[in-house]
């Protein structure tokens, strides 16, 4: 998903940025050692890409791990030296922001299978001193999740005081209460699903076929000749088109033309064009194709429904606040209120709500105030409890 | 805590709610008897309410409520959830009233519930001599735009009651500012009916 402009920059001048940062890189299951997946097959050495923001308190209890969608990374705030844009989700991360770093000790952490420094297909296979490539093995949410565990654990912190993220972020929020639900205190899953459902996984597929579509793709083996360029721009027009709402695509395009005429040919004559080919022309640089594949997959497999969120007959006290947004037809709120109904079911300390937007699924990265009031709000209560209320 | 300043309905309902107590309110507002009841009774409170500007306040109160509308809100709860579920001035607004009573008694073991008397005095004048509906304290509204889809009054309640077989554990008549103790049909503002399912 795009970072968004507008807001971005209010926030900005706003001077409330945790300044410039730094990616830090965590590596395990080195040697013998090495990590299980769940398709069985193993994984090492791996490395995961993160940042932290704040200070992590004496008693490490502030800590709130901070997940991304799809295409992120592990820069979600403040700037890397020399850079004009901050990460992902400044507008929610820094001083006074909705995740408050003078209060919280806030980690993103990145993901395994991914191209933004953590252990993925474009990542060198120590094997066979070359990339991956379609080497690299089928992984999961639960993988994704089971990594970040170990980089909890390495950073000595015993219970997160909060696990949040939108989408396939939000994805791995459940997956962690599924997992680790004793080292989690609270949870925000925004904008996302028990279960990718067919129209979903549909999406991810055509968008996996565009790619493997690409002759450039060459059965995962580009590295070194360059990437299916095409194929992955098309996909990511696709996604595009499922981030945004009709309402928005109207606002922000209408039927506007780029030149004054109709060119009466197959170049962009439309706005809506031109963007799609710039948001897909750009993504090809800073993403890896394979990486794409991998990932997309990840999200079709996940599947917390079914009694699987919660380990039967466990008690467990996480607070939840879940989110979704009106306008978003990707993840639409139904699917939010099949969390919702779990959390009802089992009688758990839960808020929700589906915020106004007419911005789809992008809402998440972009309609800052309603969400930085609910997750500020709803931190200060899990963290102080009534005592400052 | 300055009691004065809470209105007379949240009185009486904050009265009648023990210590502990494990608390739906449905259609809770902004929050303030919720947040009364948690800091001051430490009870176990929960709401549901539709409208999202009230949602925010309750967030910043800390605490948890559902976004959604009553109609569909109590399904998902098991039975026997709750010591208290709160329909107060709610139940008039809802599409299937007895509906959510029924739902209400089976996840509360015990249910408030707050409504405003159509029959009071006033407004029984106004109906007769000026041949208008009523518009009264608790029934501010006009015809044309009130959220009341239903109107009824104690007296009303009670038959519905006996005739569903529910049991009323205990009435009080609000008029005002103070409790009505005489003729409640025709001077009680609001009425609060602390129901139960009979066994």
């Amino acid at each position: 998903m795009d970072k968004k402009k507008t807001k971005t920059i209010e926030q900005r001048t706003a001077g409330e940025s945790v300044g410039v940062v730094e990616t830090r890189y965590f590596t395990f299951a080195e040697g013998d050692n090495r990590m299980l997946l769940e398709s069985r097959a193993q994984l090492g050495p791996v490395t995961l890409a993160y940042e932290t923001y704040g200070v992590l308190n004496d008693e490490k209890s502030n800590a709130v791990l901070v997940l991304h969608a799809l295409s992120g990374d592990a820069h979600a705030a403040g700037f890397h030296p020399g850079d004009e844009n901050p990460g992902w989700w400044d507008v929610m991360i820094g001083p006074n922001k909705a995740f408050d770093t003078n209060k919280y000790f806030v980690i993103c952490s990145n993901i395994i299978g991914g191209c933004k420094g953590s252990t993925g297909p474009s990542s060198l296979n120590p094997q066979a001193n070359n990339p991956y490539a379609l080497d690299f093995p089928s992984i999961t949410i639960a993988d994704m999740v089971k990594a970040q565990k170990q980089l909890i654990d390495y950073l000595g912190i015993k219970k997160l005081l909060c696990v949040a993220g939108g989408s396939m972020g939000g994805m791995q929020v459940l997956q962690w209460v599924a997992s680790y639900p004793q080292s989690v205190r609270s949870a925000i899953p925004i904008a996302t699903a028990l279960k990718h459902s067919p129209q979903q996984i549909a999406f991810d597929e055509v968008g996996r076929q565009a790619v493997m579509a690409d002759p450039a793709w060459n059965h995962g083996n580009y590295y070194g000749q360059g990437q299916p360029e095409r194929g992955l721009a098309v996909a990511r027009m696709l996604g595009h088109i499922t981030y945004m709402s009709e309402q928005s695509m109207e606002e922000k395009f209408s039927r506007k033309l780029k030149e004054k005429d109709y060119s009466f040919t197959f170049s962009p004559d439309f706005e809506v064009e031109g963007y799609l080919r710039y948001r897909g022309d750009n993504f090809v640089k800073r993403f890896d194709a394979n990486s794409y594949l991998y990932i997309t997959k990840a999200m079709d497999y996940f599947d917390l429904s079914g009694g699987k969120l919660f380990q039967k007959d466990k008690h467990t006290d996480i607070r939840f606040l879940v989110i979704a947004f009106k306008s978003d037809w990707l993840y639409p709120s139904p699917q939010s209120h099949e969390i919702v109904r779990l959390l009802k079911a089992r009688h758990m300390d839960a808020t929700y709500c589906e915020i106004k937007s007419t911005y789809g699924h992008d809402a998440f990265l972009v309609e800052i105030e309603e969400q930085t009031h609910l997750i500020k709000h709803f931190l200060k209560k899990t963290f102080y409890g009534y005592t400052i209320a | 805590m300055n009691f004065d300043t809470i209105p007379l309905d949240y009185q009486v309902i904050y009265q009648i709610i023990e210590s502990g107590s494990r608390v739906l309110d449905l259609g809770c507002g902004r929050g303030e008897l919720l947040y009364l009841l948690a800091k001051e009774k430490n009870a176990k409170v929960q709401g549901i309410e539709l409208d999202d500007a009230a949602i925010y306040k309750c967030v910043e109160r800390g605490l948890s409520v559902f976004h959604g509308d009553i109609d569909s809100g109590l399904t998902d709860y098991p039975d026997q959830s709750f010591d208290y579920v709160i329909l107060n001035q709610s139940m008039q607004q809802v599409k299937r009233a007895d509906f959510a009573i029924e739902e209400s008694l089976r996840v509360g073991k015990k249910v408030i519930v707050g409504f405003p008397n159509f029959v009071y005095l006033t407004g029984r004048l106004m109906f007769f001599f000026r041949g208008k509906a009523p518009i009264t304290k608790s029934l501010p509204y006009h015809w044309y735009d009130t959220p009341n889809l239903r109107f009824l009054s104690i007296s009303d309640f009670r038959d519905f009651c006996r005739k569903k077989n529910i049991k009323v554990l205990a009435t009080y008549f609000l008029g005002n500012r103070a409790l009505v103790k005489l003729w409640p049909n025709l001077f009680a503002l609001n009425a609060i009916f602390v129901i139960t399912k009979r066994p």
